[in-house]
């Protein structure tokens, strides 16, 4: 069951944000909400009368409007074509809604031209073509679903600002979250959902981030916090002066890889912070071969690796949990025990010779599954029907199998409930403890600043900024993200200042770090 | 696990046989409606399909439509759509035939010469589609359907006197030299016909097909990049040769599908030797699901509707209706497929999370005991 | 185009520094320097090789008769790829179009055998629309099974039809159907005259746009008007309408179009409907105005000619009627048995490749560059070894063209970004 026993109640004109954790029944929320899906039982009301939504239209006739956090956008039309595309009735498809568009933007600080291509704008114009979207077919209630979850702290606050200006208005935005931080600083009130029911509410401006965060757990938190170094001085991965240009269609080059250098030893876990789109999808493409460099060495192990086949590189010892593993690392119709052998077929036990060993790999997936809490009934079921948790740690299994030197984990948690989070956490804590080498590329500034050894920012192809992750903060981090830093981030002099009562000592996960 | 596998199987096998019901029920609506009676028709179809006779015919024009399913199938595997079979299994006949009628070395030789032949032919004409595909992008199902005219095209200007044809006794046909007595291949002297020899070689195509595909590493690589492309590139597969390889090696296996009839036959490439077994092929791999057993059986059905629609013919009905038949059941089959694979899929998502339920209840049941 | 990705959409990808999408949409006036280059060099090769026949009215008129059909399919591609249908099945489509279109029109008018066509060709679509937008079949394999039985259906009918009783008598026979009344053909008449004339004189250049433009003043069926009026309008529809912004926005990102409350199994229901009646106005057009009757094989892969048009015009109308343009040019050649003139052209070809050539040496990119420079070298032996290229080779023109042209086609092209997947209703989230 999904979620049982919500009870909610949102004021007009204020901030509400619902928290909870992955999985604890807010999708399911939401969608009910809006009208993609309708409860077995239960009640909404909107403004004192009871309404019931058969499909997103009515939620949108009712004022409702939801800004997805997996944005709704084709990308080849333009941003008038996306906004009037449903409603073309309400000002048409022309001149009209290009005026509609443009006042819409313009009261609420939203900057946005109608002409413009979807595909070329970035990830927070978009989210705010979204929240037009919404504006321009008369919502009064906004929701936002994980708004945050692919924004840098700066575009946070440009973002928390925005939603000030529609509160002003008086519109009402219902704001779903697990970064308590955020939460805290833009709410006016907080209702809290775990496993599936509410169980609390909270007043932000008398409660902490860690009162609030043992609302939504419940229990101990696990964390990805590290205690002793392991990092030796062994070289691993040597990356020198790679550099990778793409042409543009319009014949314009773009330095996508610009001069990368770095050396990971073994034992250590080197992090990569930085917005999408600058450069760490090529990097780890580089790395695992799958693109040619225009210049730069590999060195694995000693061995240069510049020219050698992915194939080859992999049976060397490098081993990836891609950043999408629906389209690089599974097979999705095909059982388990075929995707234990996907990147890995010419090692055994997948194969003796030229001949798969179907009995050992099947074996071994037994295994696999065992030791990394794989939860599925058996190993001939499609990896389609394991949750995104159990697909990443049966990756993980496979990855760590065959003897890897070099672990590369492209945003490994991404899309994973909390208990398989921690599992691989502890995967990752563990094989870097026998020696391996990690480079990890992520968003999320907590898991980066937990796992690391070494943190280091991408920034246009270029590695801009390195900091200590025992002490930098993710305001810190943000600005080198978004081009504003450069350099070795240091934590300002004066710390503590604006603790509202939580001990910064103690990294809590959950904490956005902006306490206020 | 087990049970799994048994539904699979009946499910598999459902989805072919409401295709085929269906689109008996359609023929008959369609007979019916064009004034002729439908069941009588179908029992002279069944009762002539059946004989000793009809049983050797349909051997042996299975032969050749296994072969075509398998070529086509190695495509489907790779999600490539090789419509091209008929032109490739065309050229490869032909010039093998050529070829034949042009030496004259001990059987031995010469037979495994013509095979070879046919089969080099095949894979080039397949490879310049997937050369296409891999350097400029171009679908392959446009490249080889127009690659199939132009071999027509080919086949039409070197059929000619003077050139590699030449003109038999009677003057009414044009055909390469026959090739010589001592390359026919050897047949089943079974009664009242023959079977042809040839059966042999398509029996060990389709183990070859099955073996390659489930149990050797490059025919894993080859599932997956049919599977997901951006999977099997970021597990080291080169994409790009496993599309040339696989239109190469189904280009190959076009080029056996004239061979039965060109050295069990025929002996000779002329006007009248079969056309359009290309998109037989591509109707049996589809009826077939890709998988060698069920290829085979398409194939026997294929050729058991061809026997029966042709005896029609002599009963006042039309052979043609045999195009109808097949046109449903291809149709057919495709839906029933999609849907008994979607059923499928939900049934095993459901079973998944309530056999995950049911341990997670045993667990908690065991750890209050132990508490 | 063999995107038959059943995965569903990834998250849009954020982009950073603001690179333009190779959007490069040909402006008028380019588009009329790329015809009036043309144009210079179609003259040049009647000039140099003397084979009068390549810029003929005659050639001209027929061009544009054979560019109908093609086009027509390449539009029912069109629209069905646009709504993220890919169809494969235009040639069957087109087969019924013709099949019907020859059986109403001989027993009755010859617009009534265009209706009965169109008809003919919807039903197909439905077919294929129930296929692949209600059960999710792989759209390139229902595409196949429909050729398969569109070619079963009409050969069975065929015979049953044309070759008994009064058809028989009127002429048919198992392949072939009686023949239909002629539809009007428009030729404005002084202008016509005056074009011939000039075209007479063989004068450089100028006797070739007047015989380009005579061609396309002559004797040109109502029916190429309707075509081309059918052009305008899906323009028209498509991009100026809301009813084409929500058919294209199912193609671009049907979920997003789903959570806006577009009914997309609806919308992709009509454009592969509308298709299917494209495909089959072109096949009635083959048998209705092409020739009179219906003949067994008539389409000869017409409908995948249109496909590769489509592709050719990057999915838009214009680009596709220029693409039609060419292919149907071609095809004009191989009807009109011009030995000579296809000799002519390779002539053409030489000279293409051999700047393609240079051109990609001069970027640097020796394989393509070397690769080209070999072909042109022996298509320019081929040329000068004979006089004029055999009859079986020439019946192949359209498709060799056809082939050239894709492989020789930029890149640049941007297909409707769901084309080819499978969409299910509430698969979004």
């Amino acid at each position: 069951m999904a979620n049982h026993d919500i009870d909610i109640t949102v004021s007009r004109g204020t901030v509400h944000a619902l928290v909870g954790e992955n999985g604890a029944g807010k999708s399911t929320l939401m969608k009910i909400l809006y009208g993609m899906q309708k409860p077995d039982e239960g009640t909404i009301s909107v403004d004192g009368e009871q309404v019931s939504f058969g499909s997103p239209g009515d939620a949108i006739n009712r004022g409702i409007g939801m800004v997805h956090q997996h944005f709704m956008l084709a990308d080849y039309l333009t941003v008038l074509e996306n906004v009037v595309l449903g409603s073309e009735k309400l000002h048409g498809i022309g001149d009209r809604a290009r005026a509609k568009i443009k006042e819409i933007s313009d009261a609420y600080g939203l900057g946005i031209r109608p002409d413009a291509v979807v595909e070329d704008l970035g990830v927070a114009d978009r989210q705010r073509v979204e929240i037009l979207k919404v504006l321009y077919r008369g919502a009064r209630t906004l929701i936002l679903d994980e708004p945050t979850a692919v924004l840098v702290p700066q575009e946070v606050d440009a973002l928390f600002d925005n939603l000030r200006e529609l509160k002003a208005e008086g519109l009402t935005v219902i704001f779903i979250s697990h970064k308590l931080g955020e939460v805290l600083s833009v709410a006016d009130e907080i209702t809290v959902i775990r496993r599936g029911t509410t169980v609390g509410t909270a007043d932000p401006a008398n409660t902490t981030s860690k009162q609030l965060a043992e609302l939504m757990v419940g229990s101990e938190l696990p964390s990805p916090e590290t205690r002793e170094s392991t990092v030796t001085d062994i070289p691993m991965l040597t990356v020198e002066d790679l550099r990778l240009t793409a042409t543009d269609p319009d014949g314009v080059v773009r330095a996508v890889l610009d001069g990368i250098t770095f050396t990971i030893h073994k034992g250590e876990v080197l992090g990569i912070a930085g917005v999408e789109g600058n450069g760490q999808s090529e990097l780890v493409d580089a790395i695992m071969g799958m693109r040619t460099l225009d210049t730069g060495a590999l060195t694995l192990d000693g061995a240069d690796i510049s020219r050698v086949a992915t194939r080859k590189r992999r049976e060397d010892g490098m081993a990836v949990i891609p950043e999408d593993r629906h389209r690089h690392g599974l097979l999705l119709d095909a059982p388990l025990w075929e995707n234990r052998m996907l990147g890995h077929v010419t090692e055994k036990p997948n194969s003796k010779g030229a001949f798969l060993d179907l009995k050992a790999a099947r074996a071994d997936t037994e295994r696999i599954v065992r030791e990394y809490d794989v939860r599925t009934p058996g190993i001939e079921v499609t990896a389609a029907s394991l949750s995104g948790g159990n697909q990443q740690k049966l990756i993980v299994g496979r990855e760590m199998s065959h003897n890897p030197k070099l672990l590369i984990a492209a945003h490994p948690t991404r899309g994973v409930d909390v208990g398989a989070q921690a599992q691989i956490w502890d995967q990752i804590r563990e094989a870097r403890h026998e020696g391996l080498a990690v480079l990890l590329i992520s968003a999320d500034l907590d898991e980066l600043i937990g796992l690391s050894d070494t943190l280091r920012v991408m920034y246009r192809g270029r590695l801009v900024a390195d900091a200590d992750p025992a002490t930098v903060t993710p305001e810190e981090l943000g600005s080198a993200m978004t081009g504003a830093a450069a350099g070795h981030l240091e934590a300002p002099g004066a710390t503590g200042s604006d603790d509202a009562g939580a001990d910064s000592s103690e990294t809590d996960p959950r904490d956005g770090g902006e306490d206020r | 696990m087990k049970k799994f596998d048994k539904e699979r199987l009946l499910l598999g096998i459902a989805a072919p046989l409401l295709a085929i019901v269906v689109a008996f029920l359609v023929t008959a609506l369609v007979l019916a409606a064009t004034g002729k009676e439908p069941f009588s028709a179908f029992g002279i179809m069944f009762d002539y399909g059946l004989k000793s006779d009809s049983q050797v015919y349909i051997l042996n024009k299975g032969t050749t439509y296994y072969l075509a399913g398998l070529a086509v199938a190695i495509g489907f595997r790779m999600n490539l759509f090789n419509i091209g079979v008929d032109g490739q299994y065309r050229l490869a006949a032909f010039f093998a035939a050529a070829l034949g009628g042009a030496l004259t070395l001990p059987g031995a030789l010469q037979i495994p010469m013509i095979i070879l032949t046919a089969m080099i032919v095949g894979a080039m004409w397949a490879g310049i589609a997937g050369v296409l595909k891999v350097t400029r992008g171009v679908s392959e199902v446009v490249s080889t359907i127009m690659l199939n005219s132009i071999a027509t095209a080919i086949i039409g200007y070197l059929l000619q006197q003077g050139r590699l044809g030449h003109l038999d006794e009677a003057g009414t046909k044009i055909s390469t030299t026959p090739i010589p007595e001592s390359s026919h291949f050897f047949e089943f002297p079974t009664t009242p016909t023959p079977v042809w020899g040839f059966i042999v070689v398509a029996v060990v195509a389709g183990f070859a097909y099955w073996f390659t595909l489930g149990r050797t590493r490059f025919g894993f690589d080859l599932r997956t990049v049919g599977q997901s492309g951006s999977a099997a590139e970021a597990s080291g597969v080169d994409v790009k040769k496993m599309v040339v390889t696989s239109m190469l090696i189904s280009g190959a296996m076009a080029g056996l599908i004239g061979m039965p009839t060109l050295l069990n036959d025929s002996y000779e490439y002329s006007g009248d030797f079969p056309v359009g077994i290309g998109f037989t092929g591509i109707a049996i791999a589809l009826l077939g699901r890709n998988h060698p057993v069920g290829i085979a059986l398409g194939a026997l059905l294929w050729g058991f509707l061809e026997r029966g629609t042709g005896k029609l013919e002599f009963e006042g009905y039309d052979k043609e209706i045999v195009g109808v038949i097949q046109g449903v059941i291809v149709l057919c089959v495709v839906i029933a497929y999609e849907v008994v694979r979607r059923y499928g899929l939900k049934r095993q998502q459901s079973r998944v999370g309530a056999e995950l339920a049911a341990k997670a209840a045993r667990n908690s049941d065991q750890q209050e005991v132990s508490a | 185009m063999s995107a038959t990705a059943t995965s569903t959409p990834p998250p849009a990808a954020p982009k950073v520094s603001g690179g333009k999408g190779g959007r490069t949409r040909l402006s008028f006036p380019v588009v009329l320097l790329i015809i009036a280059g043309a144009l210079l060099a179609l003259s040049a090769v009647r000039a140099v090789t003397g084979a009068q026949d390549v810029t003929s009215a005659g050639q001209i008129s027929a061009a544009l008769a054979m560019a109908v059909p093609i086009g027509l399919a390449g539009l029912g591609g069109l629209w069905a790829e646009r709504a993220g249908v890919v169809n494969i099945g235009l040639e069957g489509m087109m087969i019924l179009g013709t099949f019907f279109g020859a059986w109403a029109g001989w027993q009755t008018d010859p617009w009534i055998g265009v209706l009965a066509g169109v008809v003919g060709g919807m039903l197909g679509g439905l077919l294929h629309a129930f296929a692949t937008v209600t059960f999710g079949v792989d759209h390139i394999i229902s595409g196949i099974a429909i050729n398969i039985l569109a070619l079963g259906f009409t050969t069975y009918f065929a015979k049953l039809w044309f070759n008994t009783g009064e058809a028989a008598e009127a002429g048919g026979s198992p392949k072939q159907s009686p023949p239909a009344d002629s539809i009007t053909t428009v030729t404005v008449p002084g202008l016509s005259d005056w074009l011939h004339s000039v075209e007479k004189h063989h004068w450089f250049f100028v006797s070739d746009f007047a015989g380009i433009l005579g061609g396309l003043v002559t004797h040109v069926s109502l029916l190429t008007l309707v075509a081309a009026a059918l052009f305008v309008g899906t323009f028209f529809v498509l991009w100026k309408t809301s009813f084409g912004l929500r058919l294209r926005s199912c193609g671009e990102n049907p979920v997003a179009a789903e959570s806006l409350g577009v009914n997309v199994y609806r919308y992709k229901y009509i454009a592969v409907i509308i298709s299917g009646g494209l495909a089959g106005l072109g096949g009635a057009f083959l048998s209705l105005v092409t020739s009179h009757i219906y003949n067994e094989g008539q389409t000869g892969g017409r409908g995948y000619i249109g496909l590769a048009a489509m592709i050719f015009g990057n999915w838009r109308p214009g680009g596709l009627a220029m693409g039609a343009g060419l292919f149907g040019f071609a095809d004009a050649l191989q009807l009109r048995n011009g030995g000579e003139s296809v000799h002519a052209l390779l002539l053409l070809l030489v000279v293409m490749l051999a700047v393609l050539a240079v051109w990609k040496l001069y970027r640097k990119r020796f394989v393509p560059g070397v690769v080209s420079a070999v072909i042109a070298a022996a298509v320019l032996v081929w040329y000068l070894a004979t006089d004029t290229v055999p009859t079986e080779f020439v019946s192949a023109t359209p498709y060799v063209v056809t082939l050239l042209v894709l492989s020789l086609s930029a890149q640049r092209l941007r297909m409707p970004k769901a084309d080819g997947m499978r969409y299910r209703k509430g698969q979004g989230k």
